[in-house]
Formats: structure tokens, C-alpha cells, sequence
């Protein structure tokens, strides 16, 4: 779909879809903490792959990601990236261990199970409100877990957008813990990254294409 | 070092390409599935960069393409930068780094294996061009951050956990 075709109700559509996305993920993390967690109003924006990059802090700043792709009615890729330290509170209190540290070479296995898990409950809320709101069937892939640089872990999302385009469509939202919104450091997003052709299909699917 | 002047980054994103004379540098970071591929001249002190995502330029489903996205327009397009810039394309060698697989799947779509498929169009490119390989970093599962001295014809490669290597 190219840029053109992509009206301001369009890009309020899949802003909504972010939003209740996002909410249903941050309600799931904030019953699993125990804890408040806030969101930011969703952007959606049209960026080029080095614009990607800047969108947590650069190409080489060190992530926790979890991936999936999306298959079934509507195709894509989609990310939950958190700074380190934000991982790592989250699991320090899912596993109760002071200590955990992604920074850390060797993980231990309860700590990437634990992350690995929150990442498949996130994105499980995530995609089944988008479903329900959509009615879209979608089937997405068991989620994979990469502690790397935010570049080398996103750009797995771009290889099938960058077969038709050099341009991504992002639906961007990001939460953060009660008490944490004005502190400096990045925030956790849910990056949902439609390929080409499924922009279309979820703005058909809701009527408004 | 001739060039009294303080050397210089010169950084390529992805997708891109750039090329770079002594005593600058040329470098490209969070390489993942992506393959970065550094052409250079040792005695001119001349060296390129491509920052290539895809094997193909077959797989575009638009008509014009950026060429400095896949491995063989990219590579092709390099040497012809380089020549611009005076350089012998028989004189050209080549280091690589990159092609990793981020994370595991069990998925068969070939997007989850693009790392190794881009490692080998690129190696067959460098190949129809008669470019040696000299030296190479590739597949695995981590994140690199690559930069090139065309003066010392080092390529030093970054990863999160290992550190920094030479090649």
C-alpha cells in the first residue's frame, strides 16, 4: 500500500488498534507485577528503516525483545522491547531474585523462562483484542526471546516490508510503571509492524477502506 | 598518519552504502540478519561499505529499487562507486560480517532464514566479480556492530557479549 492512500482516519483507526492493544497487554502486565502500569497515547507513523532505528535510542542499544510474526487474515511482525532495566525489575519481581541481570552473559533459565513467558502473555492480550476488535482470524508464532541491539533484533520485522517498500508503517505504544513516566530512560513498546498488504486488510476488515 | 586532519566516522545505515579514504573509518551498526560487506583497496587506502538486508533483487515487488539492499545490486553498485573514486576493481578484496539468526524458530518461512541466505548471494556475488574474501564474521546468533579501517585493512566487529574481535 503506498503512503499516499493512507488517509488521517486511517491513521486514527490504527491508532485505535494500538491503543486497545496495548491496554489489554498493560492491564495483564500490571496484574502479573502487582503493580500500576501506565500508557502513552499510541503513534502511528510512516518511517524509513533508519528512522526505525532511532525510535529507542539507536541501531546498537542493547534490548530485551520478544518477536513474533502474525499469520492468518492479517500478516506482520510484532515486537515487546524493554530496556534492561526495565526488564529487569519486571523479572526480579516475577522470579523474586534481586540479582537477576540481563546484563549478565550467562542468564539463568528461570529468568528467561519468566521473561519469556511474560512476553508470550503480552502479546497473547495484545493480538486476541486486536482479533476480537477486527474480527480477524489471526495465528501468531510462539514468541522468541533475543537480549541484543535493538537493530539487530528489529530488522528481522523489516525484511519482508522491505520487499515492497522502503518505508514501515508502525504502530507504536509504550508503557512504563507508575512513578517511572518522567524518569529519562526509554520506555517498554509494543512495535506492531503490519507488512505491505495487511495495513489494508485490518482498515477493510473495520470498514473504513 | 599523512593526513594531519582528525579521522572521521563515516556511519552507513541499513540499506545504505557509503566510501571512505584513510584516515577515516566507515562503519554500520546492529547488524543482524543483514550482511555488511566491506570492499577495499590496501594500497590506495580506499574501502566501501553496503549494508545489505536481502539476497535478491528478484524478491523487490516494487519497480525501482534501492540498490544497496540486497547483495546483488549492492555489491554491484558498490564496485562501481569505488571505481568513481579511481579505485581497480581487480584490486578489490573483500571482509563480511553478519547474517546471524536472531531468534530460534521453527517457522519454515523463509524470512526466518534469511541471515544464511543473505551470506551466501553475497559470497556468489563476490565471486562472479572475482573479489577474494579475506576474512569473514558471519552466522550465529548475535547482534554486530562492524567498523573498518581502510589504513590498517582491519575490520573490528562488536557483539553484546562477546566484545570486540579483529578480522
Amino acid at each position: 500500500m503506498s503512503e499516499q492512500k493512507i488517509t488521517s482516519l486511517h491513521l486514527d483507526v490504527l491508532k485505535e488498534i494500538g491503543n486497545i492493544g496495548a491496554a489489554h497487554a498493560a492491564t495483564a502486565l500490571s496484574n502479573l507485577l502487582n503493580r500500576k502500569i501506565d500508557m502513552q497515547v499510541p503513534k502511528v507513523e510512516m518511517v524509513s528503516f533508519e528512522d526505525m532505528m532511532e525510535l529507542v535510542g539507536g541501531a546498537e542499544t542493547v534490548v530485551v525483545g520478544i518477536f513474533l510474526r502474525i499469520e492468518g487474515d492479517s500478516e506482520g511482525s510484532m515486537f515487546f522491547i524493554l530496556p534492561i532495566e526495565q526488564a529487569n525489575r519486571f523479572i526480579r519481581s516475577l522470579i523474586n531474585d534481586d540479582q537477576f541481570d540481563f546484563k549478565d552473559s550467562q542468564l539463568s533459565e528461570l529468568g528467561v523462562s519468566a521473561m519469556q513467558e511474560l512476553g508470550n502473555i503480552l502479546s497473547g492480550s495484545y493480538l486476541s483484542a486486536l482479533s476480537d476488535f477486527t474480527g480477524m482470524k489471526l495465528y501468531p508464532t510462539v514468541p522468541g526471546l533475543s537480549v541484543d541491539m535493538f537493530g539487530a533484533i528489529i530488522s528481522i520485522g523489516l525484511i519482508e516490508i522491505s520487499k515492497a517498500s522502503d518505508q514501515v508503517i508502525v504502530i507504536n505504544t509504550s508503557i512504563f510503571e507508575e512513578g517511572y513516566s518522567d524518569c529519562n530512560e526509554v520506555h517498554g513498546h509494543f512495535f506492531l509492524l503490519p507488512d505491505p498488504d495487511s495495513t489494508k486488510d485490518i482498515l477493510k476488515a473495520l470498514g473504513v477502506y | 598518519m599523512v593526513d594531519a586532519r582528525t579521522s572521521q566516522v563515516i556511519k552507513v545505515g541499513i540499506a545504505q552504502m557509503d566510501v571512505v579514504k584513510m584516515p577515516d573509518t566507515i562503519r554500520t551498526s546492529g547488524l543482524g540478519s543483514c550482511v555488511g560487506v566491506v570492499l577495499y583497496d590496501d594500497i590506495k587506502h580506499i574501502a566501501g561499505l553496503v549494508h545489505i538486508m536481502l539476497p535478491d533483487s528478484s524478491l523487490a515487488r516494487t519497480e525501482t529499487i534501492n540498490e544497496a539492499k540486497f547483495a546483488n545490486t549492492g555489491i554491484k553498485a558498490l564496485i562501481k562507486k569505488l571505481k568513481l573514486e579511481g579505485v581497480q576493481p581487480l584490486r578489490l578484496k573483500a571482509k563480511i560480517a553478519g547474517g546471524a539468526q536472531m531468534f530460534k524458530f521453527t517457522s519454515d518461512k523463509d524470512s526466518m532464514r534469511i541471515g544464511p541466505r543473505n551470506v551466501e548471494a553475497v559470497k556468489k556475488e563476490l565471486t562472479r566479480n572475482s573479489i577474494p574474501l579475506i576474512a569473514e564474521d558471519t552466522g550465529g546468533n548475535s547482534g554486530r556492530t562492524i567498523e573498518f579501517n581502510p589504513v590498517t585493512c582491519q575490520l573490528s566487529i562488536r557483539t553484546v557479549n562477546q566484545g570486540v574481535s579483529e578480522i
